[in-house]
């Protein structure tokens, strides 16, 4: 049985790689499918200003690294993935919440509205809220809801990328993904904490 | 300070507490489940937690390469058939299979076994499988979100009636780490629904193997892959880390409703 499991196994190896070695290599390094779902850009945030214990906003910048993965890039084409190296043409991102601009900070809440960004399966639009220089919330106004796709994507939570870098001892992480972990590993880390907090 | 005196025949109440953590050891790994919401202590919530549990041991007995009787290692002996094995050992088959495709050849089954073997070896897809699988009975919760961690791979998800966007919903912060300081987070991500994957050599050094070069990868960095399902956050993960530009390119192809980070 092993056998005939390997050599089915090889053989779908071999095919695929074979297919695959057909497929054009021309393409270009820019992707272009459209991110689904959106995100706020934490740099275009009040946290300019106030942020004391966070490398945020500026530090997408200074650290090299591209900054969301997302929707809002004015061409509007997106690049679906971000890494972190390498641009794959998504780094709009700073054109992205244009109206989201403001570098003041301010203990009261405050909205901010980004652009309206055309994407080809609609508007996506983002409003972020602002306190004592943090984002609180990040809403959606508007996503493309034109087929039925769009629909369950948009019914799973819009996941914000927050470019600020934050320490082992905030208090703000509910959990921790990384590189799968033992039991050894797991008692020296983040994770081991935040579930000692709530046994 | 003084408090109102209770008398003695009256329990003094408590209010539930807001989250509730689990952690077990399963599949030789830390999975911790949270509970966040209304009445997270509850009887019926920690009969969930359990169950989901279980889902998750009776996985690992089906899958696991570390246990001699597994069906998996029974089936590479050829102690048993196919036929004779869990009905999940074929549909971990036919998902590998899809995965291979889908990844151009970058996510694979056909794994080294340390012998100079090649066997079949799913393990790559079996633990994000088992933590969706071992969702169901935490859906089922009312006023209830739950997140799964299964050893840095995890699976955030709340009943249907509970809202998944504005001011009302039950949002997790996603710290995800720096593959080269564990202690530090180095992003972090917010989700109300979703699973987060991230595929690396951090904890357990070069283990990720690349069907390509038929070596097993040892670069530093990880990739974190975000999506509906951690069976598929997990393959993609994996194929990403030791794939190509044309694995990015399949990606973004076949995997719209997934979005992936680099470190």
């Amino acid at each position: 049985m092993r056998r005939i499991v390997i050599w089915a196994m090889s053989t779908l190896t071999v095919l695929v790689l074979l297919f695959s070695y057909n497929t054009s290599r021309s393409s270009s390094a820019i992707v272009a499918a459209e991110t689904r779902t959106v995100t706020a850009t934490s740099k275009t945030s009040g946290s300019t200003g106030s942020a004391s214990g966070s490398s945020s906003a500026s530090a997408t910048d200074s650290s090299g690294q591209q900054p969301n993965p997302v929707t809002t890039t004015d061409s509007g084409t997106t690049s679906k993935t971000t890494t972190g190296g390498s641009s794959s043409g998504s780094s709009g991102s700073s054109g992205s919440s244009g109206s989201a601009a403001s570098s003041s900070t301010s203990s009261a809440a405050t909205t901010y509205a980004g652009d309206a960004v055309m994407t080809r399966y609609g508007n996506v639009q983002v409003q972020i809220t602002v306190k004592d220089g943090k984002i609180t919330a990040a809403d959606v106004l508007q996503v493309p809801m034109n087929d039925r796709r769009d629909q369950m994507i948009n019914s799973s939570a819009v996941p914000v990328y927050n470019q600020e870098a934050v320490s082992a001892q905030s208090a703000q992480i509910d959990v921790v993904s990384g590189a799968t972990y033992t039991w050894d590993g797991y008692t020296q880390s983040l994770q081991s904490a935040i579930d000692q907090a709530h046994l | 300070m003084t408090r109102p005196a209770t008398p003695a025949d009256q329990p003094e109440t408590t209010p539930a507490p807001a989250r509730r953590a689990w952690v077990e050891q399963i599949m030789g790994m830390p999975i911790s489940i949270h509970l966040r919401g209304e009445d997270v202590d509850r009887l019926e919530a920690r009969e969930a937690v359990a169950d989901a549990f279980r889902i998750l041991r009776e996985m690992d007995s089906i899958f696991s390469t570390y246990r001699h009787d597994s069906d998996l290692m029974r089936l590479r002996r050829e102690e048993v058939q196919l036929s004779q094995c869990s009905p999940l050992v074929d549909q971990a088959l036919r998902i590998g299979q899809e995965a291979e495709v889908l990844t151009q050849g970058a996510f694979t089954t056909l794994l080294p076994t340390g012998d100079g073997d090649l066997a079949f070896d799913p393990t790559g897809l079996v633990k994000g499988w088992a933590v969706d699988r071992a969702s169901a009975p935490l859906l089922a919760l009312e006023r209830i979100s739950f997140c799964i961690n299964a050893g840095g791979d995890i699976l955030i998800g709340a009943h249907p009636a509970m809202p998944a966007a504005g001011g009302d919903a039950i949002v997790w912060r996603v710290g995800i780490e720096d593959p080269l300081d564990r202690q530090q987070v180095a992003r972090t991500l917010t989700l109300a629904r979703g699973a987060v994957a991230t595929s690396g050599t951090a904890a357990r050094g070069a283990h990720l193997y690349d069907p390509q070069s038929r070596e097993l990868v040892g670069r530093p960095g990880s990739v974190t892959v975000t999506g509906p399902t951690l069976l598929w956050a997990d393959i993609w993960a994996t194929a990403l880390f030791v794939g190509t530009d044309r694995t990015r390119e399949a990606f973004a192809a076949s995997a719209p409703d997934y979005l992936s980070t680099a470190l």
